[in-house]
């Protein structure tokens, strides 16, 4: 029997030799085996019993449905089994060291969740009138408080729903900034190559042009290609920098960027998606920054990824904030109230989503703040950026760094060590399931070739980060050795190797019942 | 007919003033499994090193450059539908566009089979 070094089986069966590997039911020991709504439900059931309507007067105007809608009904036991199930097919920040490189997968407290769930949060209503919800507009302002001071802004949006709806209601404010001061063709946009997706995708959303500036060798700006793309400013509405940048290393030269933009007549947008490496040890304002949305589902631990929703309060300079979007609380006489409309507002761009932003996301996000203090926050950045340069460190001899020296939150490798191995950095991301873990980000910044990005957080012990880097270590040495079984990896997940080009260029994406003539036979 | 590559591994065929314009077989091999190709609409002008068409494979998105100015005169929607061309015969049947050359002068600055090769050795 092959035990770990607590002694402990390491197979799932503790039995050797010849035991059964199928069952009839197609669940395998206590993973329960499950179909879909539709597969377990019928139209001929339903969970609850309602009373025939009464009445039956269409108000509809004729167009009321008469045929069935087909959908499956289950019993609640079912449905609940079958959420279950799916959950414990799922792998969560709470089953293990999710190492996604740029989603910051930190732990989610347990304490947010306690404040979340109190009932003068959990049951407010956004319909609700404004006297009687004071405390959870007091929220909203006391975190949008912290969130100036930790970035050193004199505004912020709290509205915006996630990261990229943030960088919408940055550029907007751009826009309407550029607009404001009689300059509309102001149209070009400066986005590095390494940026995230959707930088590029949000400047061309609001009418921008992009203009890729090129990185240097050492993973930051081309600061000398910046210049060669400011040569001719008259056009220039921004530029769009995340800092630390995709590839994991601080912009250096941001102030200096900051200081041509503005020379140049353009605004600088920063990306705060890694602004957990940062939090606490510098503040964004003192950059020069002039808009910056903050991912209270990374930096501030909101759950995410399938948890829950995300929400990107942005922080905006004196030149933006007039611009800023509605609602926006102020004081009056009476407490604190929303400013809901554009005619309350003139110069506000707009509004971005119905209601006011996530209160879900904010009581946890001012409950991370409060119970982690100013020295708990600096902490976490520097903890993030130690952990991310342990597994740099423990890697560096098996694997190939993107750059020199050290990396901030997060550590990037090529797939330089994998040459003429014929394993590719998808074989690694899969053989990393057949161990217990979520794959890291692969093919992602696309200026590294096989690009394999690790984002351990802060929230990792030394332990955990021993055993990430011991399986990691093992698969890069399985590589280099040509191991075949790579190819074909995962061999322990519930799934095998999943044909992902089948899937993208012939997707299945409705529910066919099997042809009756099947069930007939059997 | 002559064909000239460029760092951005596309390659154009030229014949007069009509050029065949496609990924490279080193570009398709680096890119992987490619699943979806968006190509401008036939009247398009595009201007050279500007964007002309997208190829997403499993595992990234990329732009495909223009690699003179012209007008586009025929895109292969046969890609569009199938875009496992592209891997099969990227420098033949999976041929992105055709671009009618607005200044061949600008075909003097890419490099034949023999540079193009040298250039992918090197990557």
């Amino acid at each position: 029997m092959t035990m770990n070094s607590t002694g402990r089986p390491t197979s799932l069966s503790a039995i050797d030799g010849d035991v059964p590997t199928q069952t009839v039911s197609g669940s395998k020991g206590l993973l329960q085996a499950e179909g879909l709504l539709f597969e377990i439900g019928s139209t001929q059931k339903t969970g609850v019993d309602l009373p025939a309507p009464k009445g039956g007067k269409d108000r509809l105007g004729g167009v009321t449905r008469t045929a069935s809608s087909n959908l499956p009904g289950l019993s609640e036991p079912e449905a609940m089994r079958h959420y279950v199930r799916l959950s414990q097919k799922n792998y969560a920040i709470d089953l293990g060291l999710f190492p996604l490189g740029s989603c910051t997968m930190k732990h989610n407290p347990r304490l947010n969740e306690k404040v979340a769930r109190l009932p003068g949060f959990a049951d407010v209503h956004p319909m609700q009138p404004q006297a009687t919800v004071q405390g959870a507009l007091e929220v909203i302002e006391e975190l949008a408080h912290w969130l100036m001071t930790l970035t050193n802004m004199p505004a912020v949006a709290m509205s915006p729903k996630a990261g990229a709806h943030g960088e919408l209601c940055g550029m907007l404010s751009i826009r309407a900034a550029l607009r404001a001061r009689g300059e509309p063709n102001r149209k070009r946009v400066l986005v590095p190559v390494s940026a995230h997706g959707t930088n590029p995708a949000t400047a061309a959303q609001c009418g921008f042009i992009i203009d890729e500036i090129n990185a240097a060798p050492d993973g930051r700006v081309d600061l000398e290609d910046l210049k060669s793309k400011l040569k001719d400013s008259s056009d220039i509405a921004g530029i769009m920098l995340t800092n630390p940048n995709t590839c994991g290393l601080f912009e250096r030269d941001i102030v200096k960027i900051a200081e041509l933009i503005h020379a140049a007549g353009g605004y600088f947008y920063c990306d705060g998606a890694n602004f957990n490496a940062i939090v606490g040890r510098v503040r964004p304002g003192d950059l020069g920054i002039d808009a910056m949305h903050i991912n209270l589902h990374k930096t501030f631990s909101t759950p995410h990824g399938g948890g829950g929703p995300g929400s990107g309060p942005t922080v905006l300079s004196n030149a933006l904030a007039p611009y800023a979007p509605v609602p926006f609380i102020v004081k009056t006489a009476e407490g604190l109230r929303f400013v809901e409309h554009h005619s309350d507002a003139p110069d506000s761009f707009g509004r971005m989503c119905a209601f006011h932003g996530q209160m879900g996301m904010f009581t946890r996000a001012l409950t991370y703040i409060l119970s982690h203090g100013a020295d708990g926050l600096r902490q976490v950045a520097e903890d993030a950026v130690l952990n991310a340069n342990y597994i740099l460190a423990r890697l560096k001899p098996l694997m190939s760094p993107a750059f020199e020296g050290y990396c901030m939150h997060e550590a990037l490798f090529s797939d330089g060590f994998l040459k003429d191995t014929g394993v590719e950095t998808i074989d690694i991301a899969k053989g990393l399931i057949d161990e217990g873990y979520h794959p890291m980000t692969m093919y992602f910044p696309l200026v590294v070739h096989g690009a394999m990005l690790i984002e351990p957080t802060e929230t990792e012990s030394k332990a955990e980060l021993d055993r990430f880097c011991d399986a990691l270590a093992s698969i890069a040495r399985r590589a280099v050795q040509k191991d075949p079984s790579l190819k074909s990896a995962p061999h322990l997940a519930p799934t095998k190797r999943l044909d992902e080009t089948r899937a993208a260029r012939s997707p299945r994406l409705k529910w066919t019942p099997e042809p009756p003539t099947l069930k007939a036979a059997e | 007919m002559t064909t000239y590559y460029t760092n951005e591994h596309e390659w154009i065929s030229v014949e007069g003033d009509i050029g065949t314009v496609g990924i490279t077989a080193f570009a398709a091999e680096k890119l992987g499994d490619v699943v979806f190709v968006e190509l401008p609409d036939a009247g398009r002008q595009v201007k050279k090193e500007g964007d002309m068409a997208v190829v997403e494979s499993v595992k990234a998105a990329s732009d495909v450059y223009a690699p003179v100015s012209g007008d586009v005169t025929e895109a292969n929607s046969a890609i569009v539908d199938d875009p496992a061309k592209v891997n099969a015969d990227p420098e033949g049947a999976g041929w992105f566009v055709k671009l009618k050359l607005s200044n061949t002068a600008e075909l003097s600055g890419l490099m034949d089979k023999a540079a193009y090769d040298k250039f992918c050795a090197a990557q």
